[in-house]
């Protein structure tokens, strides 16, 4: 039996005003999104007097000196610190969270199920809490005003993502593979550093990127617990209460670059990983 | 076999994983639950440990004390920001789940703010709501206003500003919830409803909807304790013009140098989250977590 295809002309009008009105969609969320990064860049990079003149919306002059402004301030040694908390961050939420991930995604032992639930608690806990009373601590232990000490808080706030993360990526890699390893004689140990690890490595990556940008963008407990070692955004906190507008613009600018380097490197895997994360 | 021995590495192998995860749990009770016995000790405790309510009373009456406009704040930015971004997302994972050109790059340009911090974010929209702003310049230029609009300094306008901050920044983190679960519905159930000749009102209200509840949920409960916590944006948009309980407790500590009615609104914060994930939870009966992490 035939079956004639009978191509109906309002369809094809149907099937064009379908696809217009996607496009049109899309391009109204995409600007929306992108047009205050770009916007911020070009004003951080505009020529004063190009900016307060009402008539020019796209300057057609730029400089560089607002930003030269806020390095000179500080701002260089703040992305300094702020790159040295997110590292020791990522180190030691993995030290720590690594083994827990593995036991998660690769044991069954009483208990697993609440001491999951607990982790998926833990990361709706407003961790902002922990930094005062932390502060108390870190003047007895001369951790006050430290990067280590902002780095602790920051792991604490990490750890339960970076559990989720690692178990997730950990059960991806067939167990078969470890199981290979053990029956030729690696032991656990063994066969996880040499089969899993390296198998697991770009998930793994691409998790401590995650990591590197929760770390990166926090600031309230940042800014409590520093007074003189700053992170960038508790710099920029601290710094914009007496700024001139272009030294605000230059701080959007600073805290706006990294960020395009990150979506662009690992935009695929965050959206993987907020999937997980956040469910 | 009664007389073959366990071997001792196996009997140990049953304790490896409470090994492994030991040093998360030990360094969680460290870190959060000394903070909030400490905590407890700087808001209601004197230096000589000694029950008192000073802190409580500053909070509440002390000079220049906000704390009513503050919790005031906190709620009203919440709900009137959550059913936004509810909505705007929900909008878009429908689009995002049709096939389209340029798909990826388009997704990746929503997410971008995800990856800025919240203070970047607000000093982006200063940048585009200034006197000067692009916002202020594009429609003067169009013709469509004659003066510039002012957002900063009004509080009303600020209170604008804040919202549309956080409806552009934080709307991408339900929208990629409700895309995850979107992305795991079966196309066979499309299928199945495509065969008994369903509408496309009828394959959203019957199948996509109840499918996606338990996303919507989880996307529901993570913006609401995330909420409580705005600050970042507040404080560069509008600072203490428009209080919230976070940036109280930011200046207790910073400005009026008095960590323990810092951290009583930092309590407060933590008390209010608690109370509305138990709420969501009992309410939703606790579907979100079963629906696999």
């Amino acid at each position: 039996m035939s079956r004639e295809v009978l191509v109906k002309k309002s369809d094809i009008v149907k099937y064009y005003l379908r696809k217009i009105i996607i496009a049109g969609l899309v391009t109204i969320a995409v600007t929306w999104v992108a047009l205050p990064f770009v916007m911020t860049i070009i004003y951080a990079l505009s020529d004063p007097d190009q900016y307060y003149d009402p008539h020019i919306v796209i300057p057609t002059r730029y400089t560089l000196e607002h930003i030269h402004k806020l390095i000179v301030l500080g701002a260089w040694n703040a992305t300094i610190n702020s790159v040295i908390v997110a590292v020791l961050t990522i180190l030691f939420s993995f030290a720590i969270g690594l083994p827990a991930g593995y036991a998660f995604a690769r044991y069954a032992f009483k208990g697993k199920d609440s001491l999951k639930l607990f982790i998926v608690a833990l990361r709706m806990f407003p961790m902002m809490v922990i930094a005062v009373p932390l502060l108390v601590l870190y003047f007895k232990l001369g951790l006050a005003d430290t990067l280590l000490g902002i780095a602790l808080a920051h792991t604490a706030m990490a750890l339960p993502f970076v559990i989720l993360i690692t178990s997730g990526i950990i059960a991806g890699v067939p167990v078969e593979y470890e199981e290979a390893g053990l029956v030729f004689g690696l032991n656990r140990i063994g066969a996880f550093f040499r089969i899993t690890l390296p198998l697991a490595l770009p998930g793994l990556a691409a998790a401590a990127i995650f990591t590197f940008i929760m770390s990166w963008n926090e600031v309230f407990i940042a800014a409590v617990l520093s007074f003189q070692n700053r992170t960038l955004p508790a710099f920029i906190l601290n710094l914009i209460g007496g700024a001139t507008d272009f030294i605000k613009f230059a701080g959007a600018f600073i805290m706006v670059i990294p960020a395009l380097v990150f979506v662009f490197v690992a935009g695929k895997y965050l959206v993987r990983m907020w999937g997980i994360t956040l469910k | 076999m009664p007389n073959e021995e366990i071997p001792t590495s196996v009997k140990l192998s049953k304790y490896t994983p409470y090994f492994l995860i030991l040093p998360t749990l030990a360094y969680m009770i460290f870190f959060i639950g000394y903070p909030l016995v400490q905590g407890i000790m700087l808001a209601f405790f004197d230096e000589q440990g000694r029950f008192t309510l000073e802190n409580v009373n500053y909070l509440l009456y002390g000079p220049g004390s906000l704390f009513w406009d503050a919790l005031k704040y906190t709620i009203l930015l919440a709900a009137v920001i959550i059913p936004i971004q509810v909505s705007i997302a929900f909008g878009l994972a429908l689009l995002f789940n049709l096939r389209f050109p340029g798909k990826n790059a388009a997704l990746y340009t929503v997410i971008l703010p995800l990856t800025i911090s919240d203070v970047a974010a607000g000093l982006i929209w200063y940048v585009m709501l200034g006197q000067y702003g692009f916002f202020n310049k594009i429609l003067m230029n169009l013709g469509i206003i004659s003066h510039p609009i002012i957002f900063f300094g009004i509080k009303d306008m600020e209170f604008i500003a804040i919202v549309i901050t956080e409806i552009w920044r934080a709307t991408a983190i339900v929208f990629i919830i409700i895309y995850a679960g979107l992305q795991m519905i079966s196309h066979e159930y499309y299928e199945a409803a495509e065969v008994f000749g369903a509408t496309t009102w009828q394959r959203f209200r019957y199948i996509v909807f109840p499918l996606l509840l338990p996303s919507l949920q989880a996307a529901l409960i993570i913006r609401t304790l995330f909420a409580f916590q705005i600050f970042g944006v507040v404080w560069t948009l509008a600072g203490r013009d428009i209080p919230v309980l976070a940036g109280e407790a930011y200046y207790a500590q910073t400005e009026l140098l008095r960590p323990g009615v810092a951290s009583l609104y930092a309590l407060i914060i933590a008390g209010l989250s608690i109370a509305v994930g138990a709420l969501y939870i009992k309410f939703f009966k606790a579907k979100y977590l079963e629906a696999g992490m």
